[in-house]
């Protein structure tokens, strides 16, 4: 018997996009929070922090999160605990968000003229004080317009949760299209609702990278 | 302690070298068939027909702020509706290039926005006509301007490849689960998996910054 595809069927497909925007944030915040070690320890003094950030970058830059998913998701028996597609989406976008972020980071630091921070230690600021009232509020303002953009990218990312399981806006139109069998339209309805939550997050993206190209043109 | 079995991963080895095979077949056919969907969606984008540059950034829009995910399954399951349906490794082909050229287009066009006005000009004082200007004057610099982030994309391209497995294609993603489902060693399959994506990853930044070395050897005019 198949179900007749109505409005009952739609809303169900729209009330999904909350676990996807949780999905979002939670990956976003871990990975803000990751990604701030990554791209402190990356531009740090010590050799040791660069070489295991540079190694943690290039390991989560040039896997596939579908696999790190997997991992995370498998893994977590290896260590006793029961299979979780919560904890194991949160272990995996947060560890894929912390290195593309630190990696975004990273060049947003690095941006921010050497002289400033030469004139901090001149002044004799501590690395934290330094950090904290000269460099980061300097690299923040270059860093927003591309995290806006990795923004974007975690969205569509997490529709990858699906797979290991997680009921979130994909699954559940895989779902709703197994019962009612109108693929076109459902895939539509899916891509049209990712395409409003991602659409004016890539506009604000461009609009600010163009106003920060404006203001640092000479 | 858990212990680790890497024996009948190995065991079945090629089948995982057969999907990696597969997995860069796809990528690279999607590669070179994006790229000349992009350089001409870029093209487009500079064309004085309205309808058409609005038709390439509806495209754009579109594919840049949807999940490459739901893109497969629309091109999977949504076209044969409309009469349209591949084979699973054709669908994918067609949904990754269909991926790479959206990107590719947008990288594309900020190279040829950077290209200055006095350089056509230039080209149109000389007598070029106007495919040579676009050859030789806006793409082959514009190319060179946005080489690393046009190379980034295709090396994330690879890596989204990956989903493709979802469709039952026979990529190494794919070829992964079918071992896990075979051995139940699963862990074990996706960590080999993910070394072979990583070794993957790798080989091809190494190609891309030989190609550059190759392609691009001429010196900056300053």
């Amino acid at each position: 018997m198949i179900r007749q595809f109505g409005w009952n069927e739609f809303e169900i497909i729209v009330f999904a996009i909350r676990w996807t925007l949780a999905l979002s944030a939670i990956a976003f915040v871990g990975g803000g929070i990751g990604g701030l070690i990554v791209a402190l320890l990356r531009t740090s003094d010590s050799r040791i922090g660069r070489g295991v950030m540079i190694a943690f970058i290039r390991v989560f830059q040039g896997t596939p999160l579908l696999m790190q998913l997997f991992l995370a998701y498998f893994g977590m028996t290896i260590f006793g605990y029961n299979i979780n597609p919560w904890i194991a989406a949160t272990i995996a976008l947060t560890a894929h968000a912390s290195a593309y972020l630190g990696e975004i980071w990273r060049g947003c630091i690095e941006a921010v003229p050497p002289g400033q921070n030469e004139a901090a230690t001149a002044l004799g600021l501590r690395y934290m004080n330094r950090m904290r009232y000269v460099i980061l509020p300097q690299a923040a303002r270059i860093a927003v317009a591309p995290t806006v953009g990795f923004l974007v990218q975690l969205i569509k990312e997490t529709s990858l949760t699906s797979i290991i399981g997680f009921v979130e806006l994909t699954r559940e139109g895989q779902i709703i299209n197994n019962a009612t069998f109108r693929p076109f339209l459902v895939f539509s309805i899916v891509a049209a609702l990712y395409f409003i939550m991602c659409w004016p997050l890539s506009l604000l993206a461009r609009r600010m990278e163009r106003k920060f190209a404006r203001a640092t043109t000479r | 302690m858990y212990d680790f079995n890497f024996a009948p991963v190995f065991a079945s080895f090629g089948h995982l070298l057969a999907g990696a095979a597969v997995t860069m077949e796809l990528s690279c056919g999607a590669m070179v068939i994006g790229l000349v969907v992009s350089v001409l969606c870029a093209a487009g984008k500079t064309s004085r027909i309205k309808p058409l540059r609005w038709l390439i950034n509806i495209y754009v829009e579109a594919i840049r702020n949807t999940p490459f995910l739901v893109q497969i399954f629309f091109i999977y399951f949504g076209l044969p509706v409309v009469g349209l349906s591949f084979q699973p490794d054709t669908a994918a082909l067609i949904a990754l290039v269909v991926n790479v050229g959206a990107y590719g287009t947008e990288i594309i066009r900020a190279g040829i926005e950077s290209i200055q006005r006095g350089q056509i000009e230039a080209g149109i004082a000389l007598g070029l006509k106007p495919y040579q200007i676009f050859r030789y004057i806006i793409l082959k610099p514009s190319l060179r301007t946005v080489y690393p982030a046009l190379t980034s994309q295709f090396i994330f391209l690879m890596l989204t490849s990956s989903v493709v497995s979802v469709i039952s294609a026979n990529d190494l993603a794919a070829a992964g689960n079918d071992v896990q489902s075979q051995t139940f060693a699963s862990f074990e399959v996706y960590l080999v998996v993910t070394a072979m994506y990583l070794v993957m990853s790798s080989a091809l930044s190494a190609i891309f910054a030989l190609i550059q070395r190759a392609a691009f050897r001429y010196p900056l005019s300053r």
